[in-house]
């Protein structure tokens, strides 16, 4: 494994800081735009004819003026709503595009879970900025939301590590050279994608944001600010889609092919899965979702974890 | 003694500086909800100068848990202030004279020990993966230790929760537990 690591250098270190940041920027917004493109393309039920909408939308709320509300905490306001899309920016540091990541730690996993920490956090202070009933009602219920996902997450994400017998991203995708790790925890998979869309509040997650709250923690939100709490939810679906692929659907690799297109492919997959699957659920309350995660999948996932670590004392995982 | 470069150095001063700002910022700020992500605020600078040493898991986990614990602290705080909404005038000081002889004590001491302990010089080399190493001595050396704080942390936790919920399990199931469908305020998702 040592070899292993010592022959990939992180895209920084390979293609200079600067490119290596853009790069990532790039992909983000590329994975953003895919997401909405497929999300729009399901929910319209028209196709891809609607794909190019999010576009058009998103530049109607460049453009468009702010409101504000009677006396705004605009400081927390603006911060939270900046840190929403540089959060998820920043969990794609870790994810390995082309078997390269931004920038490889001992601790790659933490820190994508991290970012998705920092995510909530700045979710609950965007609901609170506006002074809004509504607003913070969404706040408040995303809050509770995220703290049951939290759990169920960090075990499917504990299960990988194990597996791996590290937390770098790359040494995972080694790892599973022989085999998927999706084939040894398929429940770890799943929860992952079903946080991510909690994390983003997406699809039956939706409720903070719900139609029932006049939008929730979007409800005051105008013009570009508004821009960027969608962009980093979409932003973060991706990167969770792409994390996905590296963590358990055996990253880059695949026949015939070179090994980014399978990245690619895959991850596009990972995204029109979960969208046409997810699109298919109506939106939940928060009480039951939250009910869900506490009393099914963190069990679940615990005795997952179960699994995997009797599988890697016994040596399964080589 | 390490070796920094003084970039690094540079980056640990300025991460320093605004950890203490940001914790001066929780005792001006007259918002509940201001106060909270300002002491966030100075923990992740702190997780930054860990990063800066590369101590990556360290860092990492301390930007995790401060996160999620001042989210929500954020909840609880705003719960048991006098004004729930948290947005009117409140202080975070109390007890200003008392609180002010301690910060002094504290600060002297700390000092004191600083400057005139003798420190002793590193022995060994910079582990290549500090993360395993800190694994290893949880797990490891230090396993009973963790152990015995984790059980205590969750007997806190559990004994919290107990003294503060005002439901125990016979308004859910009756006098006599034979209920067969708990009677909750708030269904849940599993059909119970």
């Amino acid at each position: 494994m040592s070899d292993v690591l010592a022959a990939t250098s992180t895209s920084a270190e390979a293609w200079g800081l600067v490119p290596a940041v853009l790069v990532v920027i790039t992909a983000g917004l590329v994975l953003a735009l895919v997401v909405a493109a497929v999300d729009s393309a399901v929910v319209t039920g028209r196709g891809l004819g609607t794909a190019a909408e999010p576009l058009r939308s998103g530049s109607r709320l460049l453009l468009e003026e702010r409101r504000t509300t009677l006396a705004p905490d605009r400081l927390l306001w603006r911060v939270g709503g900046g840190v929403v899309p540089v959060a998820a920016l920043l969990s794609l540091a870790v994810v390995p595009f082309g078997g390269r990541t931004l920038w490889s730690t001992s601790a790659d996993l933490v820190w994508f879970n991290a970012m998705e920490a920092l995510l909530w956090a700045a979710v609950w202070i965007v609901g609170w900025g506006p002074n809004s009933l509504h607003s913070l009602v969404g706040g408040y219920r995303f809050l509770a939301q995220g703290l049951a996902y939290e759990l169920p997450l960090m075990f499917s994400l504990i299960g990988v590590g194990v597996a791996a017998g590290s937390l770098r991203t790359t040494d995972i995708v080694v790892a599973q050279s022989d085999l998927w790790f999706v084939v040894t925890m398929p429940v770890g998979f799943v929860v992952f994608v079903t946080s991510a869309a909690a994390f983003a509040f997406w699809g039956p997650f939706a409720a903070p944001a719900g139609g029932d709250i006049a939008g929730g923690v979007t409800s005051e939100l105008s013009g570009p600010d508004r821009l960027l709490l969608q962009l980093g939810r979409a932003v973060f679906l991706g990167a969770a889609a792409a994390m996905a692929v590296a963590l358990f659907l055996g990253g880059d690799s695949g026949p015939w092919l070179p090994g980014f297109a399978w990245y690619v492919l895959k991850t596009a997959a990972v995204i029109v899965a979960l969208i046409s699957w997810g699109r298919r659920l109506p939106v939940l309350r928060p009480d039951r979702t939250v009910e869900v995660a506490w009393i099914v999948l963190v069990p679940v996932t615990l005795l997952q974890t179960l699994i995997v670590a009797v599988l890697a004392v016994t040596g399964f995982y080589g | 003694m390490v070796d920094v470069s003084t970039w690094s150095l540079v980056v640990v001063a300025v991460l320093g500086v605004l950890a203490v700002a940001l914790g001066v910022a929780v005792f001006v700020v007259d918002s509940m909800a201001r106060a909270t992500f300002a002491l966030l605020g100075s923990f992740l600078a702190v997780a930054g100068i860990l990063l800066v040493f590369d101590l990556v898991y360290l860092a990492v986990v301390t930007a995790l848990m401060m996160t999620i614990e001042m989210a929500v602290m954020a909840v609880f705080m705003i719960m048991f202030m006098m004004n729930p909404a948290g947005l009117m005038p409140m202080s975070m000081v109390h007890n200003q004279r008392g609180s002010a002889g301690v910060g002094v004590v504290t600060f002297v001491v700390l000092v004191i020990g600083i400057w005139t302990v003798d420190w002793p010089p590193r022995t060994g080399a910079l582990p290549e993966d500090s993360t395993r190493q800190l694994g290893e001595a949880i797990m490891g050396s230090h396993m009973l230790v963790m152990l015995v704080i984790g059980i205590a942390l969750f007997g806190t936790i559990l004994a919290g929760t107990v003294l503060a919920t005002a439901r125990g399990r016979y308004d859910r199931f009756g006098p006599d537990l034979s209920a067969a469908r708990p009677s909750d305020p708030v269904e849940g998702g599993m059909g119970r």
